[in-house]
């Protein structure tokens, strides 16, 4: 029996801006219905990756793969099954959320517009505040409707850059069980970068550390702890944002 | 849930593009209000100017209406171009470029969604002006008849094909590059030949102006009104440059969104 295909392939991916690597020659491949988490300290070249994953960025070389599409040269193949949030973009403040949701939803092919709005306004608590321009919400607000954007078109492949970042504890918590209920009931794939260890160590199969544009660890968060020999995933992001590899877990990446 | 496939070209996916940009329109009164205000002004300015003129010196291409005809045309120029790169510039203002680049919207669909806008933009802001000017300097655009559709044609392709370039650059340079939305077709007017004849300018100028595809619908403007004769043969010509002129620009525009792509510049656009 042969396994499925992974969902996402990343080979031998640089990116050069000028004289800066962002991302020096990465691999990966992420299995589908998996929830892979991206780390690194700022710069490490999380976004850069996520950006070429989505076909936005431009890769000096290599090559990647969304669903068996080549991002480069065949993504209007898979976009439609896809979704993305991010917090280098935003919605149109001065349409409403029902506005915005409508738009994309026509925009990604939606079936039945009118009941997946419902759905999604009721799951992600949008309902008090649907009809308001999305440029008059709260950061939280806002948040809990990019996500429903980023789910308005029921995406197999959901990729997250920081997702929770300047949320409140409650709002954050329930944007997290949002994305573990799309997981359960879709069987989406997921990549999320994130700088909070406790939603990676809630979410995730799979934890990628990424530092200086190269990929320094990839494993489960339970083997991670093991092998830094750490009581939290948050001192093994430290150890590895600092170079502080121990030596058994540096041999072992090598 | 989600399709299995998508199509290729989506009317649908134009339409939710228009619908966009209808609900920021429709949302402000003011913004309404604007697309009227400048051609106008700009009408009411030149209107009396012809009437002075006209009377002072008893020309007859004053009376013809040869400036009025020349101001509302020039606005199609100005506001087509104006409304397609406005359109485009909703999206950068907004910071919503990189989730338009990432759902299934085509450039194609892009592009033909932003025509569009021009079109309404251009609909609600001139077409209001043409009507007051009949009854107050009776000058009827519309009596122009089908040749105003020729015009009109030209017109707008000329100015869907610079602000395109100027979307494109906007696109690969940011906000910086904003200014150029609204100065690029200002380069046009005097090589143009908007309010006079070609063949006033120096001659050597003269060839430059007749590169240009609004420089034909200007004259053909002046052949109608003053001798009453229509120029298919300036239309056609017109027409032929602006097909060249928009297929270069769809160039341009491809080239400079895959610019940024290499650059990086579609997630957080902005300055």
């Amino acid at each position: 029996m042969h396994a499925p295909p992974p969902a996402i392939e990343v080979e031998n991916l640089v990116k050069v801006y000028r004289r800066t690597t962002a991302v020096d020659g990465i691999n990966l491949s992420i299995a589908s219905g998996s929830v892979v988490g991206l780390l690194g300290g700022n710069g490490a070249g999380k976004t850069t990756t996520i950006s070429s994953i989505m076909g936005l960025l431009r890769p000096t070389s290599g090559s990647v793969r969304v669903l068996g599409a080549d991002m480069m040269r065949d993504r209007y193949r898979v976009l439609h099954r896809m979704n993305f949030e991010s917090p280098y973009v935003d919605l149109p403040g001065r349409l409403t959320v029902r506005q915005n949701l409508l738009v994309f939803a026509r925009l990604y092919g939606v079936p039945d517009i009118v009941a997946r709005i419902a759905t999604l306004a009721d799951e992600l608590d949008l309902l008090d505040f649907i009809d308001q321009p999305f440029g008059r919400l709260s950061a939280g607000q806002k948040t809990r409707v990019s996500l429903a954007k980023a789910l308005i078109n029921d995406p197999e492949v959901l990729l997250l850059d920081e997702p929770t970042a300047s949320l409140d504890p409650d709002t954050a918590d329930w944007v997290r069980a949002r994305i573990a209920r799309h997981r359960e009931e879709k069987g989406a794939t997921i990549l999320l970068a994130s700088h909070n260890m406790n939603e990676v160590e809630r979410l995730c199969d799979r934890v990628i550390f990424m530092r200086k544009g190269k990929i320094v660890a990839d494993a489960t968060p339970h083997q991670l702890l093991e092998r830094y020999g750490r009581d939290t995933l948050e001192e093994v992001f430290l150890d590895v944002a600092r170079g502080r590899a121990k030596a058994a877990a540096l041999a072992e990446t090598l | 849930m989600t399709l299995a496939t998508s199509p290729s070209f989506s009317p649908a996916r134009i339409g939710a593009m228009v619908m966009r940009h209808w609900y920021v329109l429709r949302s402000s009164w003011p913004r309404l209000l604007e697309l009227v205000y400048w051609p106008a002004v700009q009408m009411l300015t030149w209107g009396f100017l012809q009437v002075y003129v006209g009377q002072a010196s008893g020309r007859v291409a004053l009376a013809a209406g040869t400036f009025l005809g020349a101001v509302l045309l020039w606005d199609i120029l100005f506001r087509g171009g104006l409304g397609f790169s406005i359109s485009f510039l909703e999206e950068m203002w907004a910071r919503n470029v990189g989730n338009l680049m990432m759902s299934p919207l085509r450039p194609a669909e892009f592009i033909a969604s932003l025509a569009i806008m021009s079109v309404i933009r251009l609909v609600i802001g001139v077409v209001p002006v043409t009507l007051i000017a009949w009854p107050l300097f009776g000058f009827n655009l519309w009596s122009m008849g089908l040749p105003l559709a020729a015009f009109f044609a030209n017109l707008i392709l000329t100015s869907w094909a610079l602000s395109l370039m100027v979307s494109g650059l906007i696109l690969r340079n940011g906000l910086g590059a904003e200014g150029l939305a609204w100065t690029l077709m200002f380069i046009l007017m005097p090589l143009c030949a908007v309010y006079y004849p070609v063949s006033i300018m120096p001659e050597w100028l003269q060839w430059a102006a007749w590169t240009m595809p609004p420089t034909y619908v200007f004259e053909g403007m002046r052949a109608l009104l003053l001798d009453h004769q229509f120029r298919g043969d300036l239309m056609l010509i017109s027409f032929v440059l602006n097909l060249l002129l928009f297929a270069v620009a769809v160039v341009v525009y491809l080239y400079l969104l895959e610019r940024s792509r290499v650059a990086g510049s579609l997630l957080g656009s902005g300055e």
